[in-house]
């Protein structure tokens, strides 16, 4: 196993040094902007996993954040579980779902793919509307007495905070390491030609299922971390295929199949949208202005971000992965 | 001693015969030449091999183990390697991560140091070494060829399927490439190669097998198959060829 280079220690360290900012300040505005640049990190990393690596384009990859924000909620809410060891558990479940869908839908290659994942999202999305056991369309509310355990509201939010810093790392490190190991190298022989990789004895069903699972696992755990700060869980926020949506523009914006893509695309992809959203003129149509924006990225730096500027700065392309 | 054995082999696409109860053997380190005019079912027997379509009928035999049926990679970590028709670069890749997937995923299941090793070594066995670091891509169409090649050979293979890897070289890259697969049978690797390219393929072949509509009319040393009836009848459609087939010269069918 290669050791961790350069390239993603700068990542790793930018993100530990903006990271604990909020928590020296102690300043909530700012500690809520970092939350949110940081699950779009983790979430288009782990999208990037399946994505960038694999060339499997997930549309409806929110479905995993939804399944692993239900299970935590459910075992928090009914069970009064632990949000550590829920988190884990919603990771796994989503982990789970995603490998044993993949035996069924990563068969399908292209577009066909892209909109079953679609489906699929849509599917789970009704089915939890309609179980009344879990809150149906309405979803459910924490009992406020359930942040007593963790020393009142207030905790619960930096707890919150700090497990999404760490599961940020977490995330960054696992991209790094997939992409320098031989399940990578698989991974991405899957993704230039299929066919030659399963000739070249890359057991290609398992390879992509494993990836499919793992690029769910992250999202599963964040869903849980995300809907047990927010004291509130529905499908429409849990099965948002906006978010989804969002989640694929930041990996193509910062440049696919790369590591350091999805960091700077999440972090592009943040500021633009907060900067629209304060602003009177388009605060409406911030998601109109993203998709132009993504045209022009996708016309002329087809590789994103990063791999226009590792393409034209040669020297800096030692630092870049 | 035989290393593979196709015994009986039939494979049908609806109404279509692709290969009709075909049946030879590979001994060990020769080199099995596989002519026939196109549609013959040349490529079809390879993607049977490889384990891409089961056959419906028949048996496929490998080191005396049978192979019939099995996912393509499980074929390749047996020890069965091969090359595309349409060369299958994985373009974004470096040219040195194309040969390593060869190394880590097929007979040896190397670690990515080793394979990183193995590639070097491959790569300046196919004299691609100078362009290790250059995405696949970007190769020209023999460099390509002699990538697909490396990619194979870094599986350490005990056979060895080349699919036309002479088709589109200029004489000059086809006698390297003549020479390179000269060097891979010296290293003890069997070699089974489709070729249109005939002069090529009679003479670096020890025996040939001629396909025609997925049967095997002939099978022998170059010059008997050259000389054989049923081989002038089946590319008779080109009579200039056949004259050529007889005098042993350069010359490729339609």
């Amino acid at each position: 196993m290669r050791k961790p280079g350069i390239s993603v220690i700068w990542i790793i360290l930018l993100i530990l040094v903006v990271g604990i900012i909020p928590a020296l300040t102690g300043n909530i505005i700012l500690r809520e902007t970092v939350f949110l640049i940081l699950l779009y990190i983790a979430l288009a990393s782990s999208l990037n996993i399946i994505l960038g690596y694999t060339g499997y384009v997930s549309f409806g990859h929110i479905v995993f954040y939804g399944i692993g924000g239900y299970t935590a909620f459910v075992l928090i809410d009914s069970f009064g579980t632990n949000i550590i060891l829920a988190m884990i558990a919603g990771g796994v479940v989503a982990a789970l779902v995603a490998y044993a869908l993949g035996q069924a839908i990563l068969k399908l290659r292209g577009a066909y793919f892209a909109i079953a994942t679609i489906g699929v999202n849509e599917a789970v999305k009704a089915l939890v509307e309609n179980l009344e056991q879990i809150g149906g369309s309405e979803g459910i509310f924490l009992n406020v007495n359930v942040y007593k355990a963790y020393g009142g509201a207030e905790n619960a939010l930096w707890l919150s905070y700090y497990l999404m810093l760490l599961l940020t790392i977490a995330v960054i490190l696992t991209s790094w390491y997939v992409k320098n190991s031989k399940f990578g190298l698989g991974l991405m022989a899957i993704r230039e030609d299929e066919d030659a990789a399963i000739v070249a004895g890359v057991n290609t069903k398992t390879y992509k299922c494993l990836a499919y699972a793992l690029s769910a696992f992250f999202p599963g755990m964040i869903g849980a971390i995300f809907f047990f700060k927010n004291g509130n869980i529905e499908p429409v926020n849990a099965f948002n295929l906006t978010l989804s949506i969002e989640m694929i523009f930041m990996v193509m914006l910062g440049g696919f199949g790369m590591v350091s893509g999805p960091f700077i695309g999440a972090v592009v992809y943040e500021r633009v949208r907060g900067i629209l959203l304060m602003s009177e003129m388009f605060k409406d149509l911030h998601m109109a202005i993203s998709g132009v924006l993504l045209l022009l990225v996708i016309l002329f730096m087809p590789r994103g971000i990063m791999g226009y500027v590792k393409d034209k700065v040669t020297w800096i392309g030692r630092y870049l992965e | 001693m035989s290393v593979l054995k196709v015994e009986n082999v039939t494979k049908r696409f609806g109404g279509l015969i692709a290969l009709n109860n075909v049946s030879f053997v590979v001994n060990k380190n020769e080199i099995l030449g596989i002519i026939g005019p196109n549609g013959a079912g040349k490529t079809t027997l390879f993607n049977v091999i490889s384990g891409i379509y089961p056959p419906e009928e028949g048996k496929i035999i490998f080191d005396g183990k049978e192979i019939t049926g099995l996912p393509p990679f499980k074929v390749a970590r047996l020890g069965i390697a091969r090359t595309f028709q349409v060369v299958k670069p994985l373009s974004e890749l470096t040219v040195r991560e194309n040969v390593m997937v060869g190394a880590c995923f097929g007979k040896e299941n190397m670690d990515l140091e080793s394979a990183e090793r193995i590639a070097e070594e491959t790569l300046k066995f196919v004299k691609l070494d100078h362009k290790a670091d250059m995405l696949a891509g970007k190769l020209n169409v023999p460099e390509k060829k002699r990538l697909e090649l490396a990619r194979a050979l870094a599986s350490k293979p005990k056979l060895l399927l080349l699919d036309e890897v002479l088709a589109g070289l200029n004489p000059v890259e086809v006698s390297e490439m003549l020479e390179i697969i000269e060097r891979i049978r010296k290293s003890g690797v069997t070699i089974l190669m489709i070729e249109h390219l005939m002069h090529a393929i009679m003479n670096v072949s020890d025996r040939i097998i001629v396909l025609d509509y997925g049967v095997k009319i002939a099978e022998g040393k170059p010059e008997e198959v050259a000389n054989d009836p049923k081989v002038i009848e089946a590319y008779l459609g080109d009579p200039n060829l056949v004259l050529k087939l007889g005098r042993g010269e350069s010359g490729a069918s339609g």
